[in-house]
């Protein structure tokens, strides 16, 4: 065989395994769900039929839908900037020299290695009205307690701090990395410039752990979007939708309602969100890390 | 007195990183310190710049005691081997870090710019990230960080070591320049010998920690306090030969010609500059080993009673090896050093007159 050629078999013998398991397992599905999201759903010996836009006109009106999508906002808006300030805040404090520091450093890590489900039943306990960690200490206090995520005011909030307890600890580990990049000669030379702590912040620090915090808000983002684990524990969605989220009102629709149709329209518009963030991120990243 | 370091010693742990330095560097004045590497001359700077706290001695800058002071409240600036930029702002504000800390006025802060751009010669690098800048553009940026605050005392460590040659004698050329023109006291550091004589007005050199000679340069040439002075400065190094005792004084050789006479030939090393001996009719006899030439000069290696001497001549020599040769050279060129503590010794007993 002609060697030009042989060369070029061999390389796709080396990358048809992960190909074939990528395709079936993420490219697939992904097309699959685009076609079903154009037909109605099989009904017994009825097959399906092709409706064009009209799965996708019924989502423009569902406010179940448009509630999902505020939440998801909320949540997102809400958790990632307090997640980010209390990483950077977080690593900032580990980075330095103290006794212990191994210790802290693993301890605020700890969070992030339980899974979901744990913490979430962890929570479960703090939040329960009457006898949890919550109603404990405000009682102690003197004020009565509340049904924490029984309360459509509270609910969201209580997923919320969850999610900030959670990844802090897990993005405080890539600001620490970042920080451990900033050559050492590069803060001595702000001390002898006579820069203060919070001025070498404001003006070094922080603008060379951008490239970080472009990462950490756009995986935040992203995961926002992805993990639910914990609405399963705690609210499944309720009280009156207050904590339904964008792919758990998907799961529901799927496997709940079994209404295959509008779970692919649903599933397009996850995507397209997800995929615009990591765009998005390329993006971003590209233009804005180049220092050295 | 500019600065004056008294009893200095840094430890960390075990490790004794520099033992009681002492040395002062007077106003306008610049000083090398100079010494092989992880002889402690970066800890020596950073002590001084207060970025490590002594162990125990006194820094006194300006005639004020600083030994417990931060950096900032030193009165210097400092430019680092790596340079040390902030890679995320531009040339012009990486110069003018310093002078926004300390909230000098705008206007002022423009007029100072404007001249120490002229001086170094970056006007058109202004918006530039470091990133963009060549080695010596970089250097130029990190001398005017330092220049700009206008502090009557720099520190340099190293500076020019991350640049190609031709490039660092420039750049040595217009440091020095800088230094003269605007007056200040400088403290530079270096392992390069060449960089050490011809920039400093005073050196101090070290070797694991302490100095081993304080001195104006053309001394560390003429009158090196020990062999490792000598052998450190100048290229190729002071010739270091055994003497050997023989009935009435030392020679180079048993039975030799008698160089000192009256003394004991066993305790002592002879030294002598390669450029000092000469290739003549008569003298010590000795055998031609090898020879480097180097356009300029030819460096031939020769040997007498089997130590090794090398012979510095203009131009371009031809000399087979085994060829026998006679060297002769001034007794005055001479240094004669104790064999045992290595030290040097200030008067030289007075030797035959060689021919
Ligand atoms: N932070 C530190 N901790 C422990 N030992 C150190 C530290 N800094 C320096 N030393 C030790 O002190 C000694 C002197 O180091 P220093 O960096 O001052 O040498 P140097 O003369 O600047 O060398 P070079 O020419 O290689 O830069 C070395 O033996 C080094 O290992
Ligand atoms: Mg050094």
């Amino acid at each position: 065989m002609n060697p030009k050629i042989a060369r070029h078999v061999y390389g796709w013998l080396l990358f048809a395994p992960a190909a074939i398991f990528f395709i079936l397992f993420t490219h697939y599905p992904i097309v699959r769900s685009c076609y079903l999201s154009f037909f109605n759903n099989p009904r017994g010996v009825q097959p399906r039929r092709f409706v064009g836009l009209a799965n996708y006109a019924y989502l423009v009106n569902d406010p179940i839908f448009w509630q999902a999508l505020k939440n998801n906002l909320i949540y997102a808006f809400g958790t990632i900037p307090v997640t980010v300030s209390l990483a950077i805040l977080m690593a900032v404090w580990v980075n330095r020299r103290m006794t212990g520091r191994a210790f802290v450093r693993a301890a605020y890590f700890t969070p992030t290695i339980l899974p979901m489900i744990a913490i979430a039943n962890i929570w479960l306990f703090f939040y329960t009205p009457g006898v949890g960690l919550f109603d404990n200490l405000l009682k102690s206090m003197g004020y009565s307690g509340r049904n924490w995520l029984g309360d459509p005011d509270t609910a969201l909030l209580c997923l919320m701090v969850i999610a900030i307890w959670k990844d802090a600890g897990f993005f405080m580990i890539f600001y620490l990395a970042a920080l451990q990049g900033i050559p050492k000669d590069v803060i001595e030379a702000g001390k002898i410039e006579g820069a203060g702590r919070w001025y070498f912040f404001r003006r070094v620090t922080l603008p060379l752990l951008m490239p970080t915090t472009v990462f950490v808000v756009f995986n935040a983002l992203i995961n926002t979007f992805r993990i639910i684990d914990h609405i399963f524990i705690l609210t499944k969605g309720g009280p009156d939708n207050a904590t339904e989220l964008l792919l758990y009102y998907l799961f529901q629709t799927a496997f709940e309602f079994w209404d295959t149709a509008y779970a692919a329209v649903l599933t397009v518009v996850i995507m397209a969100i997800l995929m615009t963030l990591a765009l998005a991120q390329f993006k971003v990243l590209e233009r804005r890390t180049h220092y050295q | 007195m500019q600065i004056e370091v008294r009893g200095v010693s840094k430890r960390y742990g075990k490790v004794r990183a520099v033992g009681n330095a002492s040395f002062s560097v007077e106003e306008g004045q610049l000083l090398v310190i100079l010494g092989p590497s992880g002889c402690g001359k970066t800890t020596l700077l950073r002590l001084i710049a207060g970025l490590e706290t002594v162990t125990s001695g006194t820094i006194h800058i300006a005639g004020r005691e600083v030994t417990d002071l931060p950096p900032d409240k030193r009165n210097i600036s400092m430019v680092f081997q790596s340079y040390a930029l902030f890679p995320h702002l531009s040339v012009r504000e990486n110069i003018i870090f310093g002078l926004k800390v300390r909230k000098v006025p705008g206007q002022e802060i423009e007029r100072r710019l404007a001249r120490v751009i002229d001086l170094l010669g970056l006007g058109d690098r202004l918006d530039s990230k470091p990133g963009e800048l060549s080695g010596g553009m970089r250097q130029r940026v990190a001398l005017g960080r330092a220049i700009i605050a206008e502090k009557p005392v720099t520190l340099m460590d190293e500076p020019l070591s991350n640049l190609d040659a031709k490039l660092r004698n420039s750049m040595r050329r217009e440091i020095c320049s800088l230094q003269r023109r605007l007056g200040i006291g400088m403290v530079y550091v270096t392992h390069d010998q060449i960089e050490a004589m011809t920039m400093a007005d005073r050196i101090v050199l070290m070797r694991d920690g302490s100095i081993i000679q304080d001195d104006v340069p053309e001394n560390f040439y003429e009158q090196p306090a020990n062999t490792f002075v000598a052998r450190f400065i100048g290229t190729p190094p002071m010739n270091i030969i055994p003497l050997c005792a023989t009935t009435g004084g030392a020679a180079l050789e048993p039975g030799g010609e008698i160089l000192f006479p009256g003394i004991d030939g066993n305790r002592f090393k002879l030294g002598i500059r390669p450029e000092n001996i000469r290739i003549a009719e008569q003298g010590r006899p000795a055998v031609v080993t090898g020879q480097e030439y180097l356009g300029s000069d030819t460096f031939i290696a020769c040997e007498i009673n089997g130590h090794e001497l090398i012979v510095r001549t203009r131009g371009r020599k031809t000399m087979l090896e085994g060829t026998r040769v006679h060297l002769t050279w001034d007794p005055h060129t001479l240094c004669l050093f104790d064999a045992q503590t290595e030290q040097r010794l200030e008067s030289l007993p007075p030797g035959r007159k060689e021919g």
